[in-house]
């Protein structure tokens, strides 16, 4: 067999594997996606391949990672579509408790190779967002959300619309820097019902 | 009518963006506050004189010190050499930030294990590292020395590309990458401040201050702790010691802080 049809064949199948792996929406050279890819999967030598998994972009990250976060136009579009299309509502109503959902608010843990298996993760909303005004240790990346309800009112319309947030951010916000907690499994139904009392209920401390 | 509502709104929105506001200032100012009133007593300085004497100490089954390392400017030369780390070194054939470069001298010249040599990188609350209080000297060298990362060697253009490629890497349970928290100038998580290290101009102080004295944590903590503590929080798992992705976001750090003025060991929460 004539050497350099071998070497044609292997260059074929190197250049289709960095290919695969390219975002479609990328500009730099397939050969620094591969490299970072391939970076990426030897420097966690220790983790479980449950834990390996993460490494992984599902096709969502991959186009929010390759347009830098500013996402326009049909590709935006298509992923709000997407995302809409993963919103799913539970039975009996959308309202929990304003209390209990204060406090998933607070907690930042969960998911971290540093927490005990079985912690349940909080939503850390405090990290990024202004939401009442006892709290003053906020982070600033998201909006205020002081007042949230009052604004709004609490509409069956209203309370979809925030669930719908927590659950999935992108389903509203392409590339929204927010994780998608219910899409994600982050947080369970009664933790974003929790929240979205917290943020609609009159009696929470975000409406007075 | 219309227009008085307009007005009325207008003035509400700003009054209570007006209170957020110095309400925020107020948080920053008592931080910088802290920070200074510490800064000219930094326990890193024990780090760095424990650290001088380890680099002069010999051991290993070669009974040899460490002050013929090599840190990129030639064989023992340490003022400066911090400035102009992660670099290629053809010995080793790859890009290697200070820690695994000392990981190797200690291989080389001192014939250690490389599970020796890595022994206690980050310190816990019983056993000090050597490798921190050998950074936290090593860094203190190059105080004032003008960050540059070089940018020569056809591997350290590719750590680059591929540092800048995964600082934007959004991916894990939380849709995570650097560029969620660090991509954008005047934001906080909760009271921290973040720098926007896509801007050279907030990368320069912040790559010029580690590695850094933890107050939180009481001890020096190198670079590489730093970035591994970063992955952990956006729910990656824990990168291996040296691993390729820490001194990739490094490099493409560095060089976005180069011609910053190197201050290290910094001071930090």
């Amino acid at each position: 067999m004539n050497p350099i049809r071998i070497t044609l064949a292997a260059l074929a199948i190197i250049c289709c594997a960095a290919g695969c792996v390219a975002p479609q929406t990328g500009s730099e050279p397939a050969s620094i996606d591969a490299k970072a890819a391939a970076a990426l999967s030897s420097s966690f030598t220790s983790a479980s391949p449950e834990w390996q998994q993460r490494l992984v972009q599902d096709e969502v990250q991959k186009q929010c990672s390759a347009a830098r976060g500013k996402l326009t136009g049909d590709l935006a579009s298509a992923i709000v579509q997407s995302q809409q299309a993963t919103l799913k509502y539970p039975e009996g109503g959308l309202m929990g408790d304003w209390k209990s959902g204060e406090k998933v608010a607070q907690s930042g843990v969960g998911l971290q190779f540093s927490d005990k298996p079985g912690t349940v993760p909080g939503g850390n909303c405090y990290a990024c967002h202004q939401i009442s005004k006892a709290e003053i240790a906020h982070g600033t990346i998201g909006p205020s959300l002081l007042g949230y309800g009052k604004l709004r009112g609490q509409s069956e319309a209203m309370q979809k619309y925030t669930y719908g947030k927590i659950y999935n951010a992108q389903a509203y916000m392409p590339c929204s820097l927010m994780p998608r907690f219910g899409h994600k499994g982050i947080l369970n139904e009664q933790q974003m019902k929790d929240l979205t009392a917290l943020l609609l209920d009159p009696a929470s401390p975000v409406n007075q | 009518m219309n227009k008085n509502i307009v007005a009325a709104a207008a003035s509400l929105l700003l009054g209570a963006g007006g209170i957020a506001l110095a309400q925020d200032a107020s948080v920053e100012d008592s931080i910088a506050a802290y920070r200074e009133m510490l800064a000219d007593d930094n326990p890193a300085e024990l780090w760095e004189i424990k650290g001088r004497e380890f680099w002069s100490k010999k051991r290993g089954p070669k009974n040899a010190s460490l002050e013929a390392c090599n840190l990129g400017l030639g064989s023992g030369m340490v003022k400066g050499a911090f400035a102009q780390l992660p670099r290629y070194f053809a010995d080793a054939g790859r890009v290697q930030d200070l820690e695994m470069r000392l990981v190797s001298c200690m291989i080389d010249l001192q014939g250690l294990s490389r599970a020796e040599a890595e022994k206690n990188h980050f310190s816990t609350d019983n056993d000090a590292s050597d490798i921190e209080a050998l950074v936290a000297w090593i860094a203190s060298e190059s105080k004032g020395a003008v960050i540059a990362v070089p940018q020569t060697h056809p591997k350290e253009k590719e750590a680059y590309a591929i540092g800048e490629k995964l600082f934007h890497f959004r991916t894990g349970p939380y849709d995570f990458a650097c560029s969620t928290c660090h991509s954008t100038s005047g934001t906080r998580i909760r009271l921290q401040v973040l720098p926007n290290l896509t801007e050279p101009a907030e990368a320069k102080p912040i790559f010029a201050t580690w590695p850094a004295y933890r107050v939180s944590q009481g001890t020096v903590r190198s670079m590489e702790n730093r970035i591994t503590d970063c992955l952990r929080q956006q729910r990656m798992p824990l990168a291996d010691y040296g691993a390729d992705v820490i001194t990739d976001l490094t490099v493409y750090m560095g060089v976005q802080a180069a011609g910053g003025q190197m201050a290290a060991p910094g001071l930090k929460r």
